[in-house]
């Protein structure tokens, strides 16, 4: 092995021994997303899969991943060698804002009952009451490709979203990355040896864990962005986790609180 | 110029959805952590408090009525 390989391996290994606790929280934040995101577009691949055949099922989802892997090589690597590091984290701050908020007000209420929650059985169900009823031509199935194609590649959408902010302000795309593959590798096992299992997934608890941590993360370099200094640096993280994990809380109970008068009322 | 404002419809519908509030309350918590920038401790009490009030106002905008 040559000095500069040598020395390479050496750096590349220094690195990686070197994940810092953000790197766990962005790790973190970025695998339980996916996983959720993942197991949407499971259950679409399943219920498209059951009526319509596998064939053209699978072959929707593998063009929607190519697709969206083919949208990551484009933008990841531009986004992070191209943008100002300053105009970069206003841009993914303000992004990471607007989801995270979308995601933690679904949460909150979903959990306080103003909301119904999302249950995968009853998606699966109406997929497959819906694709029974379209008629089947021989051979190559376009519905269950597109059908499967759109599923895979919204959901996927959110998640390249996810993995870009999260991943290029910091310059941990790689991290960013494998975090979200092993996250699919994880649903799909599960999903795939036992379809069932997908229901017992505490799917609001981790959308509102993602939508906390989303949102810190948001206003954390949104504001940096904008030319603010947080006072100690990136434990600041911490404090805004802190608050908002009290905030959703807060809230969730004095919805629940608020929800049982005005029902009484309306009876 | 059907296909750009599919394309269009489609982000906006992405991003903003049904809750214009929140992507409007965003760019409101950035404009104010730039005007903020010099005042780090008061950035690190107002800029999640703006953040709470966004969410805790779009919670609330969400509740059905009363009659």
């Amino acid at each position: 092995m040559s000095g500069h390989a040598r020395l390479t391996e050496l750096v590349s290994f220094t690195t990686i021994s070197k994940v810092s606790t953000s790197d766990w929280v962005l790790a973190s934040a970025v695998f339980v997303a996916c996983a959720v995101e993942m197991v949407e577009a499971l259950t679409i691949v399943l219920a498209v899969g059951v009526t319509r055949g596998w064939r053209s099922t699978l072959e929707g989802a593998a063009a929607a991943v190519v697709l969206l892997a083919v949208l990551v090589l484009l933008f990841g690597p531009a986004l992070v060698h191209l943008v100002p590091i300053d105009a970069l984290r206003v841009v993914v701050g303000a992004l990471l804002l607007v989801f995270g908020l979308q995601w933690l007000r679904k949460a909150v209420l979903r959990a306080s009952g103003y909301k119904a929650l999302h249950d995968e059985d009853e998606i699966f169900r109406r997929e497959v009451d819906e694709l029974s009823a379209l008629p089947r031509a021989s051979g190559r199935d376009s519905v269950g490709f597109v059908v499967s194609f759109k599923g895979v590649f919204l959901e996927g959408l959110e998640v390249i979203v996810i993995v870009l902010t999260l991943g290029a302000p910091t310059h941990r795309l790689g991290l960013a990355s494998a975090a979200a593959a092993a996250a699919l590798v994880v649903v799909a096992l599960v999903g795939l040896a036992v379809r069932h299992a997908l229901t017992r997934v505490p799917e609001n608890a981790m959308k509102m864990t993602v939508g906390i941590l989303l949102t810190s993360f948001g206003t954390f370099w949104g504001a940096e962005g904008a030319g603010v200094s947080w006072p100690g640096g990136d434990l600041a993280i911490l404090w805004l986790l802190a608050i908002y994990v009290a905030t959703t809380f807060g809230l969730v109970v004095a919805m629940r609180r608020g929800r049982p008068v005005r029902m009484a009322e309306a009876a | 110029m059907r296909y750009v404002r599919a394309f269009g419809r489609f982000w906006r519908d992405f991003l903003i959805g049904d809750t214009p509030e929140l992507a409007v309350g965003a760019v409101l918590v950035l404009l104010l952590a730039y005007l903020l920038r010099r005042a780090d401790g008061a950035a690190l009490l107002l800029i999640p408090a703006a953040v709470v009030t966004l969410l805790v106002v779009s919670c609330l905008r969400a509740r059905p009525r009363r009659p």
